[in-house]
């Protein structure tokens, strides 16, 4: 029998994060994510699991500890909000680099610089785009309720580990502030030492057992023939992601000649609009990628042939919509809708532009916002 | 006498440590790095716990340690060893973890990392190597400077009104309760070497007790940074270096 | 006591560190080379050696073996 709890998103993740076998959370305060780590102090895990919880000095030592826990072949875990995250950049680089798994979660406000401690999606491309140095990758995911902050945490921690990569949990302050009813994840152990071995022992550095040779966790190689060996490796990894991995979800598209495409609360916004619009006789559908790394072009792309104009909706000036583009590759109008400094989208101005759009009237529709027609 | 009638394993007095690998050391001539790395290598052998040990390496000369020493490694970010040994050692209890730094690492840009991983005491070993210098960059500005050392970016001498004095981070450690060990040595004598060991195998068994960091700095020479020969570094740090930072225990709690 | 030492010579790189640390000044600089370019250690009066380890000890590549025994 499942437990259903009324719980806030943010909360959803730290229960989730002790359910599924979390081994450690290294984390620093920063609105609106600070209940993740209050959360699991609650649970005083190193006296109930001897799950490791540790208020880190800043950001910056926080995914340093994610990386050098995550070398020990455990399953580790940090929250921030985007302030935060900027200062982790140079870890995650690192990490990813260094082909380690783990979770960072990303309670997205509006920026930039410390910008608000509203909501905000305008981390888009400090995500999927790189952020730190180098070409790397981190699978994004990217809920869009109470439920999902939960689940994700289980899903990110199979993907994290089955490419040795880091994923990040990619929200806003809305999704991890208001409260949904949650069925929670079901409770596995936390893997012993000798398991972490057994599965992971052929690069986590546990102490060099003399049937091995000594395992170095490092991101270096000064060789330009290995480095270069070693990024088209990386790259490989993340075309397999891209094939195999990419998820979405998809809301009376079947015959919708009007898409919406929106991630996370600008989505569950979205999808009040396609009611709205349906209910109007607009015919409008819903792409909701999952996955922002990796993007769900094709779904967008098979959706053409019906469709008479786009519309991306975020809370940011416009980032998603960049990916949009390249799905669509100039084959049909579209149209973007963004909120900003902790404004939030509504369904009622998401439909208005809709039947703009249809009408051929988008520059009249009088919405607030920054509203612009990327391809004609 | 015949010196091949000597020269077999029974009389074998000092040799290479198992836990060395044959690869030549990518330090320049005369480097306090190697001696170090040799210490460390001894140490983990005579305590005999290779199986338990791991090592974070640093950003600069020391990036390389991994290549040398035959233990589990992480390499680090610049100035970030003492937050991987902290998840490190807090996720694995039962092992001997240690962080190995230069000047600028710990003493700069990871001031942050070092000042509350010793304020939380962690149960770690800090080996924190002070040549005064960068030497993987080519020779700038550390924060352990002497004041009027030249460098490359000091080049009529580091000038404390312009570029403060030099750092005795050693000395700052030991005033947290965390810590439980600090020492300051050398590896430019014999003696100092064996005494540098003795130490060493306190900060690693002092792990073991749980009583806090164990932090050992080694003053040392930068022969290519300092535009020495290895014996005239060595004679210049002690009678320059050792002013400012005089070798010696500066405080024991174990 | 009678000592004697072994020097790695493609290993070593002439730092002459192990010669300032010989209380009985068995080690000097070759004048040959080694594989690298540098001017190695070598016993050059091995007579007097007496296997106190203090050259390898300090030497910072670990290319010195010693060797006691009493006679």
């Amino acid at each position: 029998m499942s437990e259903k709890i009324l719980m806030k998103g943010n909360e959803a993740i730290a229960t989730a994060a002790v359910r599924c076998g979390c081994d450690g959370y290294f984390g620093y305060p920063i609105t609106p994510q600070s209940e993740i780590l209050e959360t699991l102090v609650e649970f005083n895990p190193e006296t109930t699991n001897g799950m490791v919880v540790l208020q880190a000095e800043s950001e910056t030592a926080a995914i340093n500890m994610l990386y050098g826990g995550a070398a020990c072949g455990k399953r580790v875990m940090t929250s921030s909000s985007s302030p935060g995250i900027s200062l982790m950049t140079e870890g995650i680089s690192y990490i990813a680099g260094a082909e380690l798994p783990c979770i960072i979660v990303n309670v997205m406000r509006g920026g930039p610089g410390l910008g608000t401690i509203q909501p905000g999606q305008a981390d888009y491309f400090q995500t999927v785009k790189g952020g730190g140095h180098g070409d790397y990758r981190v699978i994004a995911l990217a809920p869009a309720s109470v439920q999902e902050m939960n689940d994700f945490v289980e899903l990110g921690f199979e993907l994290a580990f089955k490419y040795r990569n880091p994923v990040m949990i990619i929200t806003d302050g809305v999704i991890g502030q208001m409260m949904e009813k949650v069925e929670l994840s079901p409770v596995r152990p936390r893997l012993s030492e000798a398991e972490i071995a057994q599965y992971y022992g052929d690069w986590a550095t546990t102490g060099k057992p003399p049937h091995r040779n000594r395992n170095v966790v490092t991101s270096l190689d000064l060789d330009p023939c290995k480095q270069e060996q070693f990024n088209i490796k990386l790259q490989t990894k993340y075309r397999t992601m891209e094939q195999t991995e990419t998820r979405y979800e998809a809301y009376m598209c079947h015959d919708a000649e009007y898409l919406l495409v929106a991630y996370g609360l600008s989505a569950r916004v979205c999808q009040k609009a396609v009611e709205l619009a349906r209910n109007a006789g607009l015919k409008v559908g819903l792409i909701r990628p999952i996955t922002l790394f990796p993007y769900p072009y094709e779904a967008i792309e098979r959706m053409l042939p019906q469709i008479k104009g786009i519309l991306a909706v975020e809370m940011s000036a416009g980032q998603m919509v960049e990916d949009v583009s390249i799905a669509v590759k100039g084959k049909a109008p579209i149209y973007f809708h963004g909120r900003t400094g902790g404004m939030l989208p509504s369904p009622e101005d998401v439909f208005k532009l809709v039947e703009h759009i249809a009408c051929g009237t988008f520059d009249q529709a009088g919405v607030a916002g920054i509203n612009k027609l990327l391809i004609r | 006498m015949d010196l091949s009638a000597i020269n077999n394993e029974t009389n074998k007095v000092y040799g290479k440590s198992k836990l060395l690998f044959d690869k030549v050391m990518h330090f320049c001539p005369g480097c306090s790095h190697g001696t170090i790395h040799k210490l460390i290598a001894e140490t983990v052998e005579e305590l005999g716990i290779q199986e338990h040990t791991i090592g974070v390496s640093p950003v600069g000369c020391a990036v390389l340690a991994y290549d040398y020493i035959d233990i589990d490694w992480q390499e680090a970010a610049h100035g970030r060893a003492p937050a991987l040994a902290t998840a490190t050692k807090r996720l694995l209890p039962d092992k001997y973890v240690f962080t190995y730094q230069g000047d600028g690492d710990l003493a700069s840009i990871g001031t942050g990392e070092i000042i509350h991983a010793c304020n939380r005491g962690e149960n770690i070993t800090v080996i924190f190597v002070n040549n005064a210098i960068y030497g993987m960059t080519g020779g700038q500005m550390a924060p352990t400077t002497l004041d009027g050392m030249k460098t490359s970016t000091t080049p009529a001498g580091r000038s404390h009104i312009t570029s403060g004095f030099p750092m005795k981070i050693a000395d700052m450690l030991a005033l947290l309760p965390g810590v439980a060990y600090v020492t300051r040595q050398s590896v430019d004598t014999p003696a100092a070497v064996r005494k540098a060991k003795k130490a060493m195998i306190k900060a690693f068994k002092s792990q073991e007790l749980k009583r806090g960091t164990s932090f050992i700095e080694f003053v040392a020479t930068c022969p290519s940074g300092w535009k020495m020969t290895p014996v005239e570094a060595n004679r210049w740090m002690r009678e320059n270096m050792f002013q400012t930072f005089p070798p010696g225990d500066i405080k024991d709690l174990i | 006591m009678r000592g004697s030492i072994d020097v790695s010579i493609d290993l070593c790189k002439g730092c002459a560190v192990c010669i300032a640390a010989c209380p009985t000044g068995v080690i000097a600089l070759s004048s040959a080379v080694n594989g690298k370019g540098y001017n190695y250690a070598a016993a050059v009066n091995p007579d007097k050696c007496t296997g106190c380890t203090n050259c390898a000890i300090v030497c910072p590549d670990a290319v010195i073996t010693v060797y006691r025994t009493k006679v």
